[in-house]
């Protein structure tokens, strides 16, 4: 008796890990969306302990129109990729940015806000005279400009502590661009570099210039400003996208066509105009 | 399991454990003399000293370090025009005076506590022997009740030395790269969570066996039961025997 319950247990673990894959691939009704919370404006916790931001009203939509149930968490910034393929949820909407490095552990839907990154300093400080205020320089781009744009910056900043979120594009560009002149302090969070910054520990912050547009309108950051130019390509990589594991291909499909959806009825551009302040579209 | 991964991950990860060797023994020295006096201001006997004491402990033994070193490198670094007229800044400014300053406030309490419990243990015959043989109370202190306290206290202070060792690890939060920040760090470049963790748990495991070998031999050095050299033979004089 025991043997045979013991067999049929085995050939029905036997069916179910072949079976498996197959149900993976069937399309979800209810899906986990893990996001940071700790990235105003894109994923916030408000006050009251909720999570709140432009990512968050997106999920939602593009939860409706995928019409699946969506939860949404908040999980660590440098554990989102290992949480996401340990099966911890099933997408990652945080503000995360298409790099080679992280396609080579998960796959990304399409990207749904392009990227820029930009220096915030403090006004008083010389450094708000950072050349090329107002251009935008691709990394990607030739070589040649790129050194040209950047050599008088890093000279500015020549032996200056700069604040980045561990484990970003940020801090990707300052250690590949700036390293031989900068001093690199990495934070767990942007709100704590900000902090920082504010207590003048660094002289400045490299962050997406989305987030750091936000939080100069805020009256605790009247005495910063952006300096230098925009930065874009390379290292910040092909844009912002629904980070997923490389399996769920079903799952892919289904945001791609949510986000491609959502950007061509106006949806992320009024969400963008709602919680940026300033269009996506460029 | 890609060893030589593992091996170039050790490695990188060792390029941190001076930082932690460095914020253990500061914060280690320090937190032992704030015990120190923590212990006899406690044993005192007198309110004004005994009552600071207790709340100080309970308040450092009763928050989690990890706020504690929050609110000193965060909290206080809001108030850096105060700190500057106070000249205070320039030790603020430094991520690594704060989490030695945290650290060594958080186990001057933990410390104190094991300090005293070693105090009271000391016989009360030993402290009437010194008493009857004409011992002021600070000679009494130093001859008699502190070494007994200490000897009595090292097992459990050994514990709160480990404690300390890995307690470090919090320095990564405010951007000190010690071996757990180089792990983080590393983590978020590779995506390979459990080798790197494997491997800064393994110099965690190195260091506390290291530190455990040496409170042992502390201990083993100051047991009364220690075979010591042949002690010096009494020399009596008997009269009568030729010189």
């Amino acid at each position: 008796m025991k043997t045979l319950i013991l067999a049929s247990t085995l050939l029905l673990a036997a069916v179910s890990a072949t079976l498996t894959p197959a149900a993976a691939q069937s399309k979800p009704t209810a899906i986990t969306i893990a996001t940071e919370g700790a990235y105003e404006p894109w994923n916030f916790t408000t006050a009251g302990g909720k999570l709140d931001g432009l990512e968050i009203d997106l999920a939602n939509d593009l939860c409706a129109r995928m019409a699946v149930r969506c939860t949404i968490v908040a999980q660590d910034w440098d554990g989102l990729i290992p949480a996401l393929n340990a099966r911890k949820f099933d997408a990652i909407m945080a503000s995360m940015i298409v790099t080679e490095k992280r396609l080579a552990v998960i796959g990304f839907s399409e990207p749904y806000a392009p990227t820029a990154a930009a220096i915030m300093v403090e006004k008083a400080s010389p450094l708000a005279k950072l050349p090329g205020t107002g251009t935008t320089v691709d990394l990607g781009g030739d070589p040649a400009k790129v050194n040209a744009a950047l050599a008088p910056i890093a000279a500015q900043l020549k032996g200056k502590s700069i604040g980045t979120q561990t484990a970003t594009s940020n801090t990707a560009f300052l250690e590949k661009y700036l390293k031989d002149s900068v001093t690199v302090r990495e934070y767990k969070t942007t709100e704590q570099h900000d902090l920082d910054c504010r207590a003048g520990r660094i002289d400045g912050v490299v962050a997406q210039k989305s987030s750091l547009t936000a939080f100069l309108s805020k009256p605790d950051y009247q005495a910063f400003t952006l300096a230098g130019p925009t930065f874009v390509g390379d290292v910040f990589g092909k844009g912002i996208a629904v980070g997923l594991r490389k399996d769920d291909t079903v799952l892919k499909e289904m945001f791609d066509k949510a986000i491609l959806a959502a950007k061509a009825d106006g949806t992320i551009d009024r969400l963008a105009q709602k919680w940026l302040k300033t269009s996506l579209t460029n | 399991m890609d060893l030589s991964f593992m091996q170039a991950t050790l490695l990188t990860l060792l390029g941190g454990l001076p930082l932690t060797l460095q914020l253990t023994a500061s914060s280690v020295l320090l937190g032992g003399a704030g015990a120190l006096a923590l212990a006899l201001m406690r044993t005192s006997g007198v309110a004004v000293l005994s009552l600071p004491a207790r709340a100080y402990v309970f308040v450092f033994r009763g928050t989690p370090l990890l706020i504690q070193l929050f609110m000193i490198y965060y909290g206080l670094g809001q108030f850096r025009p105060a700190l500057q007229e106070l000249g205070l800044w320039s030790f603020f400014r430094d991520p690594y005076s704060c989490a030695v300053l945290a650290m060594a406030m958080n186990t001057a309490a933990y410390a104190s506590e094991i300090i005293r419990g070693g105090v009271a243990s000391v016989p009360p015959g030993a402290l009437e022997a010194a008493s009857a043989c004409g011992m002021r109370p600070l000679m009494r202190l130093r001859r008699i009740v502190l070494p007994l306290a200490i000897r009595q206290a090292l097992p459990a202070y050994g514990n709160e030395l480990v404690l300390m060792a890995k307690a470090t690890s919090l320095a990564s939060t405010i951007t000190l790269m010690e071996v757990t920040g180089l792990a983080g760090k590393m983590i978020a470049q590779t995506y390979r969570a459990v080798e790197i963790f494997a491997c800064a748990g393994l110099i965690y495991l190195a260091l506390t066996f290291v530190l455990t070998r040496v409170v042992l031999l502390l201990e083993w050095w100051l047991s009364p039961r220690r075979p010591r050299l042949q002690p010096a033979r009494p020399r009596i004089r008997t009269t009568g025997e030729p010189a």
